[in-house]
């Protein structure tokens, strides 16, 4: 209760008409960044810390939470129109919003997006109210073991999006665990596929690969099929959600957050591993799983609201422990020192009016994106109308725009192309393209856990397993493995008894 | 050839920017501690340690009146020798300032860097921060010497965190204490950590044996008890913090990160003496003070000649250590 009543507390800072309007601009600055692939909310706000420097500390902080959840509201929106992901969490988005809005359904998926965004944030900002010291403490009990666990248990959901053809899948993962192999080996040291390049020691930026493979590979596909069929624009269809879609997509949205809150609160989580995992769960759990690829609302709806719930994730870490978890709360952490406020365990007690003020202005900031992004979204949906060479120009034009802005490195044009003539040719023989984003991200991040794991172990096999934790996960994942084989030997039995009972009444009559 | 047209539009547009201002014999903006056009480069993401020491620097200049505009932009990649590399390529550029560390003097032997700090015209080192020696609060080792005690029986087993790659300070920090306690540094178990946040979480949940990491991190964390505060690295002790120096736990080394500026190299030296002055008149104003006070760094002016044998010294001392490791 005592929360409760601090919480009233910062209702009575947030709602002050400065603050309001700091969570406005913050808000609207998100979006607009999130909609831009390339400029991620980290950079906005390191960006505006300079311009930030003599305002209060409440109205800095409110405008910062503003953009981060703007940004992720922001994200899915190009990911489902034109199949560009603005971030890596909107990756996720494009593959069953970006059919929905080929076939019309635009409109439905970006208000399926905000309102799984608007409850991922409500119930993370929830969560982060009631659970902040529990989950901090929780997160710092886990370790390289269960991260590396964690990590298998990704690879083992990844074979459910390979598409029809597993061989293709794996070729098209294995891809991506290439691209994502080059750069300095983070543990010693060591140059890997840079070709003597400095510019390529960090490795290939996970929006450059997500943006060349989903939105230059696009354009190419696109353009080169465009004479053989008709160069119509894609249809608009109705503006809202209707009772079916409602019904398909309430139980993710509630889903979506449990998944992803836990995850933004834990180092090295961030949001793009639990969108993922959350598209895995709605596929799994579906009733129309055969929808799934060619535009399932549920692929949309579980995996945003699970992005912004690890948003609210992120925060626990930062505001308690003062533990930044993405690149984001790195970027706040630094603004915090800057006021020469020390995140940690004594903020709480030393800064209530600040931190109370920012958790309620996060509840602000939910409502005006979701009164911004909902009657936004068919306006939004009219984008396609736009005859499509005009609009793969523009896509083009975005993406190298983006690319571009990651690093400011003119290399990162040519990578991008470079990627994009994979991304069309891995169209062209069939390789579905998600694997490949997936290899990137989870391929160097499993890499580093499990070679941490095994060097605090001291090279001992047993690190891997030492953990409740990663023998849960790991138990998990055999039952996860063994299943389709135990349900099929269960039925078989079944199946045979019946069978058998079957020809016995057959040969009785 | 990539970098020739963007740099002749570059050039051009200086030209036009800052060419009649020059031609207007002297007086006007071109006078004291002004440097129109005068940009910094930050060698790393935005929100990282040089990228707020070269902000602050741009801000502070601006309201003390020294300089108007500063850009600061980043350009980062490889530890900071993507923007090295840059800088050295901009050869007789006075209006460009290149914001960087330790961390980029380490940067420049893992990535087999082309240029080196020795190709730039050093300008100043502003800042220091010792590194600290912590566990959880739950650790066995209650002082320093019990650590030590551990560490020398079995280094394997005594896995130690660091928030750089190797080559960064935090990295060089435990190996140099290595070597002054007798520990062959190629046995030394260091594991890195993305940052001094994320290994924060290890040091909390006692996954490494002990810590190295920058004292400002994690200053609030010691004073609410969850961290325990083992050893400072500098040579002297930290008012306000109880806690050894290496010297005093009997280990023979001392270590402090710092953070600096580097200019092109080719300069004139009426273009160095303008960026030294106005770094010099910075460091005297009151917001440039203030800045350091918030931010909790400690003041290590040093300008110009004294800087540039500061960097070899550094360069020497980061060079033996690698070797060492076979890096």
């Amino acid at each position: 209760m005592d929360s409760l009543n601090s919480l009233i507390d910062g209702f009575g800072t947030a709602l002050t008409p400065m603050n309001l309007l700091w969570a406005a601009i913050g808000v609207l600055l998100g979006t607009a960044i999130g909609v831009l692939p390339g400029i991620g909310p980290a950079m906005a706000v390191a960006l505006l810390l300079p311009v930030t420097y003599g305002l209060d500390p409440t109205g800095a902080f409110i405008m910062f939470a503003g953009i981060y959840y703007g940004a992720m509201f922001g994200g899915s929106t190009t990911s489902i129109l034109l199949n560009t992901p603005g971030e890596s969490a909107a990756v996720v988005a494009a593959i069953e919003g970006n059919p929905m809005a080929k076939g019309g359904r635009g409109a439905q998926a970006l208000a399926a997006a905000a309102i799984g965004h608007f409850a991922g944030g409500m119930i993370g900002t929830i969560l982060l109210v009631v659970l902040a010291p529990t989950v901090a403490s929780l997160a710092i009990g886990i370790g390289a073991p269960d991260y590396f666990a964690i990590m298998v248990l990704a690879f083992i959901a990844v074979t459910s999006v390979l598409g029809a053809s597993r061989i293709r899948g794996i070729a098209s993962l294995l891809i991506g665990l290439t691209i994502g192999l080059v750069g300095l080996d983070q543990m010693t040291g060591q140059q890997r596929l840079t070709f003597g390049s400095l510019q390529l020691a960090d490795g290939v930026d996970v929006v450059i690969v997500a943006v060349g493979l989903f939105a230059i590979g696009e354009a190419l596909w696109v353009a080169a099929h465009l004479r053989r069929s008709t160069g119509k624009p894609i249809p608009v269809g109705r503006p809202w959600l209707g009772r079916a879609d409602l019904k398909r997509t309430w139980k993710p949205w509630l889903r979506g957050p449990v998944i992803g809150f836990p995850f933004g609160a834990i180092p090295a989580g961030g949001a793009e591993i639990p969108t993922f995992l959350s598209y895995v769960t709605e596929k799994r759990l579906s009733k129309h799983r055969d929808q799934f690829g060619k535009g399932a609302i549920e692929g949309v709806a579980g995996p945003e609201a699970a992005a912004s719930a690890s948003a609210a994730g992120t925060l626990v870490s930062m505001l308690t422990l003062g533990l930044p978890t993405t690149a984001v709360a790195a970027v706040m952490l630094a603004a915090f020192q800057q006021y020469g406020i020390q995140p940690g365990p004594l903020l709480f007690e030393r800064e209530p009016e600040l931190v109370w003020g920012l958790i309620a202005s996060l509840f602000v900031g939910m409502v005006l994106l979701l009164a911004l992004n909902l009657p936004l979204a068919p306006v939004w949906a009219k984008l396609l109308r736009i005859p499509r060479p005009y609009l793969y120009a523009g896509i083009l034009f975005f993406a190298a725009v983006g690319a571009y802005a990651v690093g400011g490195e003119s290399l990162d044009l040519v990578i991008l192309l470079i990627i994009g003539l994979i991304g069309f040719g891995m169209r062209r023989y069939g390789l579905p393209v998600l694997p490949a984003v997936i290899g990137v991200i989870l391929g160097p991040a499993a890499e580093q856990q499990l070679r941490r794991a095994l060097q605090i172990s001291d090279g001992s096999v047993s690190g891997l397993v030492n953990t409740p934790f990663s023998v849960t996960v790991y138990a998990i994942v055999v039952l996860i493995v063994a299943w389709p084989l135990i349900s099929r030997l269960v039925l078989r039995s079944r199946g045979g008894r019946k069978t058998a009972e079957e020809s016995r009444t057959v040969g009785g009559g | 050839m990539r970098l020739r047209t963007p740099l002749a539009l570059f050039g051009a547009a200086l030209l036009v920017v800052v060419g009649p201002p020059l031609l207007s014999t002297g007086d006007g903006s071109d006078t004291g501690t002004q440097i129109p056009g005068l940009r910094f480069m930050v060698p790393n993401t935005p929100g990282g340690g040089y990228d707020i020491t070269a902000r602050t620097l741009a801000k502070n200049a601006e309201d003390a009146g020294l300089t108007h505009n500063i850009e600061v932009f980043n350009l980062p990649g490889a530890g900071g020798t993507v923007g090295l590399t840059r800088l050295v390529g901009e050869h007789g550029n006075g209006k460009l300032a290149l914001s960087m560390g330790l961390g980029v003097v380490g940067a420049v032997h893992t990535n087999k860097s082309p240029s080196t700090l020795a190709d730039t015209t050093p300008i100043a080192r502003l800042t220091e921060e010792p590194d600290i020696v912590v566990v959880s609060k739950d650790s066995p080792y209650r002082t320093i010497a019990d650590l030590l005690a551990a560490w020398k029986k079995d280094p394997a087993r005594v896995p130690v965190g660091g928030g750089s790659s190797p080559g960064g300070p935090d990295h060089l920090a435990p190996m140099l204490m290595a070597q002054a306690a007798g520990i062959a540094p190629r046995t030394v178990n260091y594991v890195p950590f993305d940052g001094g946040g994320e290994l924060l979480a290890s040091i909390l949940g006692d996954k490494v044996g002990f810590g190295v990491s920058g004292l400002g991190e994690y200053r609030d964390q010691i004073e609410a008890g969850e961290l325990r505060l083992l050893a400072v690295t500098g040579p002297e002790r930290v008012p306000g913090l109880d806690a050894p120096t290496l010297r005093e736990a009997g280990l023979d080394t001392e270590f402090t990160n710092w953070r600096g500026i580097v200019a092109p190299p080719g300069l004139s030296p009426a273009e160095r003496d303008k960026l030294t002055g106005l770094i010099r008149e910075l460091h005297g104003s009151k917001q440039w003070k203030e800045s350091m006070k918030k931010n909790g760094w400690d003041d290590a002016l040093l300008i110009g000649e004294p800087f540039g044998d500061f960097l070899d010294e550094q360069n020497q001392r980061v060079a033996t250590v690698l070797k060492e490791l076979g890096l």
